[in-house]
């Protein structure tokens, strides 16, 4: 069985996405109260820093963002066939009455920000939460949709999407990867 | 990122290789956040059940076993021998057993004999921890030591750290011996002759009888409890002469290496192992140990739970090995 790798993203492609997820977030800030990110361990939390960046650039002010480990709240402890390492939680502002952006790298069954929206909730009670992905790959387990959508991506369920990006990999890039006989 | 804890049971930390002690302090870093939180509850362990087995009078270690499962959601059970079958003459495998089949998941046991918490795990198929065997080992209470001794000093390898006190009696002082050798600290042990056993020389630990000598340079000094409840014959003087010969005072405090970390697993007796001015100053990390206690259990308790299924592939036990000390 060989592996197939398709590049979806490439780093221009990834950073002309962000720029756009930030001008859309900015729109929506004229109506509503200024952002504070918080990304998903161990991507997520390293584009809600690239956001953060772009969005303070584009509104001009400073921002808060964060991370969320959701290890502590995922519902397949027992199931998965090995443990995954946890991370800390590292959000140091307080998430009450604040309207969060959730940052997740791909979104699949939902199921990881159904135990990111768990996690925050323990930390406070946001004003409202809303979710940027930078892939949406389908597959939903759960009424959970995202309001910022980098990419969306028909796949089928036994290929991986794997995302890279510099500051982990030393590189960026999205692919997709398929078997193929 | 997905890892390895091949294990069902924390006896000791004898034997417990390198990479295992380190995911369980890095999981405890992890759990440490959840302890500056508001709501300081997570929900990984909803429905299971630990039972705390004590057969010996306990506070912190039984408390913080407690408030460790309640943040993670585990319902606890807490039997204490005074008001159980116990005095009526029930046997320990006989309590053990009817606490697996009301169903208890994990069963943290204190016993006043060195080996029973390794009997439990031997015939009963749930995680058995160790919250301390007689004189044998206490293996949490010397994973938080090598966790706050980390958190200070950023690592464990190459430090210099002196065990004082009463360490024949001390299952303190071996768990902490096991970790630090494993994790390439220097081991110095120093007390009344009668009270240091000789058979550490040959793990590699240094004696002293000298307290001025053997608290020279280390880089961390944990004082251990005068243990009158486990001595059998005199084993020293009197406390007043053991508070002049190997007590910590402001004095040998001030000749020790600056940034010297004070330890004590508690409870204290002030006058005695510690002066209280040693006590409350800014080297000692004594309440931060007892912070950091939770943190560890609750790190110990979510790998033994989590690792259930990839143990029940592959059969690995090694913290199980024990042997009786001659």
């Amino acid at each position: 069985m060989n592996t197939k790798r398709t590049l979806l993203m490439s780093p221009e492609d990834i950073d002309r996405t962000l720029h756009r997820v930030a001008h859309e977030i900015a729109e929506k800030s004229s109506v509503q109260p200024p952002p504070a990110l918080v990304g998903l361990k161990t991507r997520g939390d390293i584009l809600a820093t690239r956001l953060k960046r772009i969005l303070e650039d584009i509104l001009g002010a400073p921002l808060d963002n964060g991370a969320l480990d959701i290890g502590l709240y995922r519902d397949d402890v027992e199931i998965s066939d090995s443990i995954r390492e946890l991370r800390s939680t590292d959000v140091d502002f307080d998430v009450d009455e604040r309207r969060i952006i959730l940052v997740d790298d791909v979104l699949y069954t939902g199921r990881t920000i159904r135990a990111a929206l768990n996690g925050l909730f323990d930390l406070g009670r946001p004003q409202r939460v809303e979710l940027v992905v930078l892939i949406d790959r389908g597959h939903r387990e759960l009424p959970i949709r995202p309001d910022y959508v980098g990419r969306e991506v028909k796949t089928r369920s036994d290929e991986r999407i794997d995302v890279r990006l510099r500051e982990m990999d030393g590189e960026d890039g999205v692919f997709l990867v398929s078997h193929t006989d | 990122m997905t890892t390895k804890f091949p294990y069902k049971h924390l006896l000791g930390l004898r034997g417990m290789p390198r990479e295992t002690i380190e995911l369980i302090l890095d999981t405890a870093r992890a759990m440490k956040e959840v302890h500056s939180r508001k709501v300081k509850k997570v929900p990984t362990l909803r429905g299971k059940i630990v039972v705390n087995l004590f057969y010996e009078p306990s506070t912190r270690t039984r408390t913080s076993f407690e408030l460790a499962a309640k943040r993670l959601s585990a319902d606890t059970v807490g039997i204490s021998t005074t008001t159980s079958s116990v005095v009526k003459g029930e046997s320990l495998l006989d309590t053990a057993h009817t606490l697996r089949v009301m169903g208890a998941d994990i069963i943290i046991m204190r016993h006043s004999s060195s080996g029973a918490p390794h009997l439990l795990a031997e015939n009963l198929n749930i995680s058995i921890i160790n919250a301390g065997d007689g004189i044998n080992e206490h293996p949490t209470q010397g994973l938080l030591d090598l966790f706050t001794i980390r958190e200070h000093k950023g690592q464990i390898q190459g430090l210099t750290v002196t065990i004082a006190g009463d360490i024949r009696h001390s299952r303190v002082a071996r768990s902490n011996m096991w970790g630090l050798l494993t994790l390439g600290a220097k081991v110095r042990m120093v007390g009344p002759p009668t009270l240091v056993p000789k058979y550490v020389r040959d793990l590699g630990v240094e004696v002293y009888t000298d307290f001025d000598k053997a608290i020279d340079g280390a880089d961390v000094i944990n004082l251990l409890r005068i243990q009158k409840e486990r001595m059998t014959a005199n084993f020293f003087p009197n406390l007043r002469e053991y508070n002049r010969l190997y007590g910590m005072s402001s004095e040998r405090l001030a000749n020790a290496k600056p940034g010297v970390l004070i330890m004590h697993p508690g409870p204290i007796n002030r006058g005695v192992e510690i002066s209280s001015e040693v006590a409350d100053s800014p080297s000692s990390v004594i309440l931060e140990q007892v912070t950091n206690g939770i943190a560890v259990r609750m790190a110990v308790l979510y790998l033994l739970v989590t690792g259930q299924r990839e143990r029940s592939t592959e059969e690995g036990a090694s913290s199980f090995l024990w042997e009786a000390e001659s």
